[in-house]
């Protein structure tokens, strides 16, 4: 068959300056076993700052264990084994001894179901700060604020925020589960399919929000949704079967792929 | 060429209805047999004991005549024996479960260990009367006293606080816990501001029902050698003591058959501080279990 199927997704117009921003991750040689399982294979992947990343792939393809051992989510899991680095602003963060609640206090994650507490609204983006010992009334109230408008839901829950938090619909709780990673001032924002399990509508607000907020932060995002890949990020990597097939802006991935498999992908053939 | 024939069906749909019926009412008389019992031994009782239940039972201590019988230092003795083994038992149980299932790796040491403590709640209560002699009261000199029994009744009902609260605990979403890892909170401070909170409820209502087990308990006292006669009601823990249980035994063992309605005076008592002690594990169950 020949390869002149023409990938149908439109990308928008996006500034290119990429080249002069730094790294925030950088992936060298990155295997990773959930025991015998080889679930990635040699990632070597180079995340700038002040970007969204998108990593797109078929369900089973590592893209949501690659982004896990960004905070060393994985280790929650037991029988995981680890080779090679992940420099995270210049420390190897799988190295032996890195204090990890210190790595997560810098980079939030969001998950792909809503999951805030079964607290108030309040508590729930108080608790970050809270756990890394912040006691002032005051500047939790300063914080929760500025972390809902961040979140561009304080309008909504402004009214309620000692309502319990399980009140909201699964747009605002995903919402305040963003201002609750905000609210400890990460550096980074993981997202691991942040709007798998909303409506069209929630995940738009959504996808707004994750424009605005790289204004300020570095988001590497999950999606198995490839049009919200081209919508929203400035860079696509492509896995597959524990893989990077290709990395590259995402304007060029989806117009131009190098590799066959990514345009069969994108195209629709499989995945 | 159909594989299922319409009229033989129909045929025996009759039969299969007849049984239904028949079983029904095998499960109804299975039933209704331990309710009819309970019902039976409930009407004995309170005909039998209510003409001793007054004022005075509650304030006078036990004596040689049925009607100056009273059960002040029992009660007295059961609502401390509830106050060592409460803290001792919840602490060192929540502590247990809080280990296996959070900190502990899954491996053959934790897995012996579990299953273990399972079949520890199988363990006969008088073994443990044994044991609490031999260990709390000898060992330990702590002689015939309430945190001598305390502790052996603690060690009695830990097994089902243990299991009660893993379970409790097992039930707390992994997507809490993964949630507040994230934001780089320490085991810790996950368990103390996710965990517990949300296991609460499941851990008050096993440790009530675990208590109200020990409250009714009466083996490994005798094992113990706790009097039954006590003129006097306890000033420490370290005193000697009588418990509810332990009374209406000796009541009952009494040739007078006057001693038997005093007997059935003290179950009642004991009756009804079980079923408050069951009525708040319920009433702690149904209005605190979340859903997620």
């Amino acid at each position: 068959m020949t390869t002149t199927v023409k990938p149908k997704i439109q990308v928008p117009e996006k500034k290119k300056e990429s080249a002069s921003r730094g790294s925030v991750y950088q992936s060298n040689q990155l295997n990773l076993w959930y025991d015998t399982n080889h679930a990635l294979k040699n990632i070597d992947l180079d995340i700038k700052e002040n970007e969204v990343t998108a990593i797109i792939g078929p369900s089973g393809c590592g893209k949501s264990t690659y982004i896990k051992t960004l905070n060393r989510m994985t280790e929650t899991i037991p029988s995981v084994k680890t080779s090679g680095e992940i420099i995270y602003r210049g420390k190897n963060i799988l190295e032996k001894g890195y204090k990890f609640e210190e790595l997560r206090t810098k980079v939030g994650m969001v998950f792909q179901k809503p999951n805030p507490f079964p607290k108030s609204i309040y508590e729930n983006i108080a608790y970050g700060p809270r756990i890394h010992g912040i006691k002032n009334k005051k500047i939790l109230d300063q914080i929760v604020e500025k972390s809902l408008r961040g979140a561009a839901i304080w309008d909504e829950v402004k009214d309620r925020l000692n309502e319990n938090a399980y009140s909201l619909s699964g747009g605002q709780q995903q919402r305040i589960c963003i201002a609750r990673c905000l609210a400890i001032e990460p550096d980074v924002i993981l997202m691991d399919e942040p709007t798998s399990a909303l409506d069209p509508i929630s995940t738009l607000k959504v996808e707004e929000l994750v424009q605005e907020l790289k204004k300020e932060y570095s988001i590497i995002i999950v999606t198995h949704n490839m049009q919200q890949a081209a919508r929203i990020s400035d860079k696509t990597a492509f896995f597959l079967n524990g893989e990077v097939i290709e990395f590259d802006e995402t304007d060029k991935i989806f117009s131009n792929p190098s590799d066959k498999r990514t345009e069969d992908y994108i195209s629709g053939r499989f995945g | 060429m159909n594989y299922i024939d319409h009229e033989s069906v129909a045929k025996k749909t009759n039969s299969r209805l007849l049984k239904n019926k028949v079983l029904k009412s095998i499960f109804l008389a299975a039933t209704m047999f331990g309710l009819i019992v309970l019902a039976i031994l409930l009407y004995r009782i309170v005909t039998q004991g209510s003409e001793y239940l007054s004022l005075e039972f509650f304030t006078s201590f036990a004596s040689r005549i049925p009607e100056n019988s009273g059960i002040k230092a029992a009660i007295l003795g059961s609502i401390y024996l509830m106050l060592v083994v409460a803290p001792i038992s919840m602490f060192l149980g929540v502590g247990t479960a809080v280990y296996l299932e959070e900190y502990a790796k899954k491996n053959k040491l934790t897995n012996f260990i579990r299953i273990n403590i399972s079949n520890l709640a199988g363990v006969p209560s008088v073994v443990f009367g044994l044991l609490g002699l031999t260990i709390f009261a000898r060992f330990f000199g702590l002689g015939i006293s309430i945190l001598a029994a305390g502790l052996t009744m603690s060690l009695l009902i830990l097994p089902i606080i243990i299991v009660a609260a893993q379970e409790a605990i097992r039930s707390v979403p992994k997507e809490l816990r993964d949630a507040s890892y994230a934001m780089g909170a320490t085991k810790w401070q996950t368990i103390l501001r996710i965990v517990l909170p949300a296991a609460i409820p499941g851990i008050l209502t096993g440790s009530i029902l675990a208590l109200s087990r020990a409250i009714g308990e009466t083996a490994p006292l005798v094992v113990l050698g706790i009097p039954t006669i006590l003129m006097f009601t306890p000033d420490s823990i370290l005193s000697t003591f009588t418990a509810l249980p332990m009374q209406i035994f000796d009541w009952t063992k009494r040739p007078q058959v006057a001693f038997h309605d005093v007997a059935a005076a003290g179950i009642i008592v004991l009756m009804t501080l079980l079923i408050i002690m069951n009525s708040i594990a319920v009433f702690i169950r149904n209005k605190y279990q979340k859903r997620y």
